[in-house]
């Protein structure tokens, strides 16, 4: 690896690469143009030739295999990361922003002293240094960035780059590590799964989505009225599942579901990232809030600055006349 | 256990943010501000864990954007020692600055456990629950939602939040600082006559320590809201107006059954 | 010589919390009136009769952590029946939801949060305060910012929360200030400044917040010169009159009701146009029930050309109360949950029984609450529900309207 490669932290969560990691090899591939640099993988688990094959659209599959990396826990993660990080010198490591990239991205920055950037959406090479668009304070605001020292760490927002294709072969290359993985701090003991028998979100055509706006649990009511004339579930952003006003298996953004449905109707919800995350690919998103700033309207199809509480009742009248 | 929370204050978003004369950063001269959220979350973990085990929570702050009432909240809701930090109100207190400051305190503090917000949302260019833990050189995971005593002692259990409502449980050798998504249950209420009585009884302890600097090679360019760019087309008029154009719009792409 | 709300609620409570004396607390006879008025006594696990005997039985532990501490919606009824007039709503029950706080024990998280709300900006909706003043944009008269260009005015008038920031009150919000300026009247608002006056804090048991608003507007009224305050929202008006002079911040201070009242004559000449309904009008509970102000707002409705008003089986002190005062608005979640009903929905029935077109209120929560309740029981095409303002605007030709 050159210092114009940019590596990818390949993330693997519960034995499957989660998709942000092809996000993140498109952005990488937008940086190394005509470099003459690399898109470096990195794999991090116990067996990782199994991934191998799903990671064509990187030049170079780096495998790091170790018993202490079957299951995320942060110290070996970091480690590994950090050592690999360090004899290859690349010019930048991208990482998504996921619960593990939160770990992983300040740690490794603060580790390697490098310069580190969260909630990016775009990267370009300028130069010598990198340009970077991040976006913070809940979506209001968007900062550019620029970086002229490497390795620049950056963490990225899933979303903000189309998934790569798989090009041609990539070098697939094993990695011994020199540093010890063990004993650590930290232990991995299990996942806990969520209780089956609720609605599965992400197999709904159509959801009604409930944000801070409803107000009060008694208003859900309202969107569980709508949903069943329209045939779709009810979903929530995550302050709504916070007040325990609905289970978290209906909870859509980035700590919870990430939905695609047909139809997505947002009623009060802001549309911070972490929500936007969770479904932004909807096909068709109207968004109602009583806030025109929202960041929501910034990806809804359509938006009205009406009242959820008013417009859910007479959505509901609206769709019974056209019946009846 | 000794449980140490760091607080913070963050511009409230309530209001729309503004840029300051130079274009880079956010203008706090007009901003009010509000305890950063996971912070909030973080200070309720604790006094639950001191609830159910015994020991103490103290809380470590800097002194700038309006924290006096958040740090009598804090006293008001139990925590026992309050610990404010002179900081120079016209630097913002980024994370690199901010970490140097607050770990000083911390490592005088000495407590077995750290609590601090994942996140706020003024974060740019370092995480501060993260940064704590690399200047302690402690070890650190982040995300988590719920923290309680292991079986073992000197051990805490952690569950870190997935996607799809799945949760990794951890368990954590102290001391270590751990980065709160939320606590077990929300902040609890404190009713205003206590933050009131806590006004008149309860002394800030005070220290000064130096701030960080950096991080290097990275700048802010340019700062600005959001482009307007590809918005929503917005649906004017009174609510059944809305509402049937809404209902038009559905039936056009056959959603209605 | 400041006698708080604190100091006359503890002296009930401790008269409630002695046991064993013989002598039954507050003077209660257990008759039981209170519980039997109670719109939600039967779904309340401590109604006011069995609070009383509990504490006498056992104290207050059990009363403290119950959820029916949160089901009070401020009425009224208790109070004013109760053949020994104990004061039930106005200290019995902020000063037991005050000490539950105080306990530890949490009120239902919507109310927390307009605590929260209130605290930070000044408003139970957390709206921002800049947009306080927004509802007059536009509008065809002239405001007068007091906050701004403070003046002598013969009217200050305390908008209030719901009455600024609430889209369906906004329409009344704007038609109250045509008619102040029709009238000839000198009148300004707060703007931006203005903050809640507190009474719903006062009634959800948060005395500290309430006498931090007390004290923020103590200053702010101080700054003014003015005759009188008037408002839209009996529970200010209710606040002002009887807690704040507590406090020593005494202001006279209408409701609107009786201050248009006072102008009948006047009124009389501007309104032209007729309005052909059938109008039934419900009594809000502070300023009818507890302050027996009946007559004034019947009289501005019958000013009205061509309106025919009915009375309900229930009106005046035996009218129904919508649900919307003592933290109401916050609670119908949690009082559905322990059984209760939707009080706004009983009274919307009683409403249309009277085959009236349209239901006036005067009160701020009124006009949503029974817009939805009405929606519920499918009666909104046939019963409108309007506030006296609106219909007085109508006849005097003074705007918009909403569409509803």
């Amino acid at each position: 690896m050159s210092g114009s490669d940019i590596l990818v932290l390949a993330e693997v969560h519960r034995g499957t690469l989660a998709d942000i990691t092809f996000e993140l090899l498109a952005a990488a591939r937008g940086l190394v143009g005509g470099s003459g640099g690399e898109v470096v993988a990195l794999v991090l688990s116990e067996n990782g030739a199994a991934f191998a094959p799903a990671l064509g659209a990187a030049d170079r599959i780096l495998l790091v295999d170790h018993s202490a990396l079957a299951n995320y826990a942060p110290e070996p993660f970091l480690a590994a990361l950090a050592e690999v990080v360090t004899a290859r010198s690349p010019r930048a490591v991208l990482i998504g922003a996921t619960s593990i990239g939160w770990d992983l991205a300040p740690l490794l920055a603060a580790r390697l002293d490098a310069p580190l950037a969260l909630g990016c959406k775009a990267i370009s090479a300028e130069d010598s240094a990198l340009a970077v668009t991040a976006s913070f304070c809940g979506g209001k605001m968007v900062a550019e960035l620029r970086i002229d020292r490497a390795p620049a760490v950056l963490m990225v927002l899933p979303g903000s780059f189309r998934a790569a294709e798989a090009a041609g072969k990539a070098q697939v290359e094993p990695c011994t590590l020199s540093a010890s993985l063990e004993p650590a701090a930290i232990r991995f003991e299990e996942f806990l799964l969520p209780e089956a028998g609720d609605v599965d979100i992400t197999q709904q055509d159509i959801l009604v989505a409930v944000g801070r706006g409803i107000q009060q649990k008694e208003n859900i009511e309202l969107a569980e009225q709508l949903a069943q004339v329209l045939g779709g579930a009810v979903c929530a952003s995550r302050p709504v599942v916070d007040q325990g006003w609905l289970p978290t298996t209906r909870q859509v953004g980035k700590s919870g579901m990430t939905v695609r449905p047909k139809l997505y109707l947002a009623f009060g919800i802001s549309g911070a990232p972490e929500h936007q995350e969770g479904m932004k690919n909807s096909e068709l998103i109207v968004a109602v809030n009583t806030d025109p700033r929202a960041p929501i309207f910034d990806i809804a199809h359509y938006g009205a600055q009406v009242d959820a509480l008013e417009l859910l009742p007479a959505l509901v009248e609206a769709i019974g006349a056209r019946k009846g | 256990m000794n449980i140490g929370v760091v607080l913070r204050q963050v511009p409230d978003l309530i209001e729309p943010l503004e840029v300051d004369a130079s274009g880079t950063a956010l203008d706090l001269s007009a901003a009010t501000f509000v305890v950063n959220e996971t912070d909030d979350h973080a200070l309720e973990q604790a006094l639950l864990l001191k609830e159910s085990g015994g020991g103490t929570v103290t809380v470590v702050a800097l002194d700038f954007g309006e924290v006096d009432n958040t740090l009598y909240t804090a006293a008001a809701k139990g925590a026992d020692r309050i610990l404010k930090l002179a900081w120079d109100e016209s630097q913002s207190p980024t994370p690199h600055r901010a970490a140097a400051a607050l770990a000083e305190a911390l490592r005088t503090l000495a407590p077995d456990l750290v609590l601090v917000g994942v996140q706020a949302h003024d974060e740019l260019d370092g995480a501060l629950a993260p940064l704590l833990a690399a200047r302690l050189g402690w070890p650190y995971v982040g995300v988590i939602r719920g923290v309680k005593q292991a079986a073992e002692g000197g051990s805490v259990v952690v569950c870190k939040e997935f996607p799809g409502a799945v949760m990794a449980r951890l368990v954590v050798r102290l001391p270590a600082v751990l980065g709160i998504l939320g606590a077990e249950q929300p902040p609890r209420y404190v009713p205003v006559s206590r933050i009131r009585a806590a006004m008149k009884s309860t002394r800030f302890e005070e220290a000064a320590h130096a701030a960080g600097t950096g991080p290097a090679g990275i700048a802010v360019t340019h700062m600005a809201p959001p482009p307007a760019g590809a918005r929503a087309e917005m649906i004017a008029g009174s609510d059944t107006e809305v509402a049937q154009r809404i209902v038009e719009i559905l039936a056009q792409k056959g959603l209605l059954k | 010589m400041i006698a708080t709300q604190s100091r006359q609620g503890l002296e009930l409570l401790e008269e409630l919390s002695r046991t064993g004396d013989g002598k039954p607390p507050l003077g209660c006879m257990q008759c039981g009136l209170c519980a039997a008025s109670c719109p939600l006594g039967d779904a309340m696990e401590f109604p006011p009769r069995k609070l009383i005997l509990e504490a006498m039985a056992r104290g207050l532990d059990r009363v403290l952590a119950s959820p029916s501490l949160w089901m009070c919606v401020g009425c009224y009824t208790c109070s004013l029946r109760c053949p020994r007039d104990i004061e039930l709503t106005d200290r019995l029950w902020p000063a037991l939801r005050d000490r539950s706080m105080q306990a530890g024990f949490q009120p239902p998280a919507e109310l927390q949060e307009t605590f929260q709300n209130v605290l930070k900006y000044g408003n139970v909706l957390g709206k921002s305060p800049r947009q306080r003043l927004d509802w007059a944009k536009d509008l065809d008269v002239r405001v007068l910012d007091l906050s701004k260009e403070p003046r002598p005015v013969e009217v200050l008038w305390l908008v209030g929360c719901y009455p600024s920031y609430y889209p369906r009150n906004r329409v009344v919000t704007r038609a109250f200030a045509r008619i102040l300026t029709e009238l000839g009247v000198s009148w300004g608002v707060l703007g931006a400044k203005e903050k809640a006056v507190g009474e719903c804090d006062r009634m959800f048991g948060e005395e500290g917040l309430f006498e931090t608003l007390v004290e923020e507007n103590r200053k702010l009224l101080a700054q003014q010169d003015f005759e009188r305050i008037v408002t839209l929202d009996p529970h200010a008006f209710r606040a002002l009159q009887n807690f704040y002079p507590r406090y020593g911040v005494w202001y006279p201070v209408e409701h609107y009701t009786t201050f248009l009242a006072g102008r009948l004559e006047k009124l009389r000449a501007l309104v032209v146009r007729p309005v052909e309904a059938t109008v039934t009008y419900h009594d809000n509970c502070c300023v009818g029930r507890r302050a027996g102000c009946f007559e004034p707002p019947r009289a501005l409705l019958q000013l009205i050309p061509g309106l025919k008003l009915v009375e309900m089986e229930r009106n005046r002190e035996n009218a129904l109360c919508c649900g919307g005062g003592g933290g109401g608005m916050w609670l119908d979640g949690h009082i559905v949950a322990q059984g209760g009903k939707r009080l706004s929905d009983q009274r919307i029935l009683q409403a249309a029984q009277t085959g009236a077109d349209i239901l006036a209120v005067s009160c701020p929560y009124e006009l949503s609450r029974f817009e939805d309740a009405a929606k519920v029981a499918g009666l909104e095409s046939r019963l409108k529900v309007r506030d006296i303002i609106e219909l007085l605007a109508e006849s005097m030709d003074l705007g918009e309207r909403s569409d509803s």
